[in-house]
């Protein structure tokens, strides 16, 4: 019987996670309504698992909210309306999309103020590194004259491009 | 333009506090809509006496009231009791509940084990009372004036700080504004 004990208990395991893993059991008058619930509980966050929707959350308070939904589609609340309801009670927060408001001006337009100093900053890293190289005036007269000396050098050899493409190579 | 090479530097260290920062905030304490809004409506029946109607108005027939949300299953709960018993015990403000999704002989159970600490216990089996007050982590206590108005809401167990540093000063403000 030993060689059983670890099927048996696995079987165990599974069937135990089955049994704990709850489903409700909506049932809609139209298509649309399922839509409309499927659309709106990915749209609501669940505040007891933050990073879960209703949809996916299995916390007994998503459950009720997910109930709660139902019923509002059920009575024929509009999107508004239910959307409305969450507010009201949980805030913003409960929404994956927040209004643009005040309070959420930086969430809205930070992203895009970063990204907007990121691209400023670049190109102005880019064109004074550019500006840089072209002019080579940044070497004195013996550190100019070496590097004539060097490219000298490798100018002598076949395959090797010269001028400024070299030149840019160098520094 | 020597210190330059700083800037990374100052950069970093901006980071890190923006992120030490962070790690001061719980993002369990989500702001409630409900402050300085009325009460939601409700009326439920007790939980020691089926009959007696527990409602809104019961709530702020006081100066001030405490309305604490809890529940035999809540931990927390269990961890904030000796204290909700210390402040009836106190008599200062008065305690009402709301048993949130319980089981009533367990809830019963509860407070002739453990004490009463509140004035009434609204019963609240299918939690839609809570959805309306917007309860998502037992417990939660709102601090609701005679007006109706919540004045503030706690988001966890009520402890000796939080009532000394934030819940008794609001409560005598609220005192001195209705003299």
């Amino acid at each position: 019987m030993k060689h059983l004990a670890f099927p048996v208990f696995f079987l165990l395991m599974v069937c135990g996670s089955v049994a704990f893993a709850r489903f409700d059991t909506f049932v809609f008058e139209t298509p649309q309504d399922e839509q409309r619930f499927k659309k709106l509980s990915a749209e609501l966050r669940c505040l007891v698992c933050q990073n879960q929707n209703l949809a996916d959350s299995n916390a007994e308070l998503a459950m009720d909210l997910r109930r709660e939904l139902y019923n509002m589609i059920k009575a024929g609340k509009s999107d508004a309306e239910i959307i409305d309801f969450m507010v009201v009670r949980y805030g913003d927060f409960v929404l994956y999309r927040p209004p643009v408001k005040p309070s959420t001006y930086v969430l809205w337009v930070g992203p895009l103020v970063l990204f907007v100093i990121g691209v400023v900053a670049l190109v102005m890293f880019v064109r004074r590194r550019g500006d840089d190289v072209l002019a080579g005036g940044d070497l004195n007269s013996d550190e100019q004259n070496r590097l004539e000396g060097l490219l000298g050098k490798q100018n002598e050899k076949p395959h090797q491009k010269t001028g400024s493409g070299g030149k840019r190579k160098q520094k | 333009m020597k210190a330059r090479f700083l800037v990374p530097l100052i950069l970093f260290l901006l980071l890190i506090g923006l992120f030490v920062a962070g790690l001061k905030l719980d993002p369990r304490k989500v702001p409630s809509p409900l402050i300085d809004k009325p009460a939601p409506q409700f009326s439920l029946p007790g939980l020691l006496d089926k009959e007696k109607i527990i409602d809104t108005a019961e709530l702020t027939k006081h100066k001030v009231s405490l309305f604490n949300v809890w529940a035999t299953w809540c931990v927390a709960c269990r961890q904030e009791h000796p204290f909700l018993m210390a402040l009836a015990r106190a008599g200062d403000v008065p305690i009402y509940g709301l048993n949130y999704k319980d089981k009533r002989e367990d809830a019963i159970r509860w407070l002739n084990q453990y004490g009463n600490p509140y004035v009434a216990n609204a019963f609240d089996e299918d939690g839609r009372v809570g959805i309306e007050w917007g309860v998502y982590g037992t417990p939660e206590t709102f601090v609701i004036d005679s007006k109706g108005i919540v004045r503030y809401k706690q988001i966890g167990p009520l402890t000796e700080q939080v009532w000394q540093e934030t819940i008794l000063p609001l409560i005598n403000e609220i005192r001195a504004e209705e003299g």
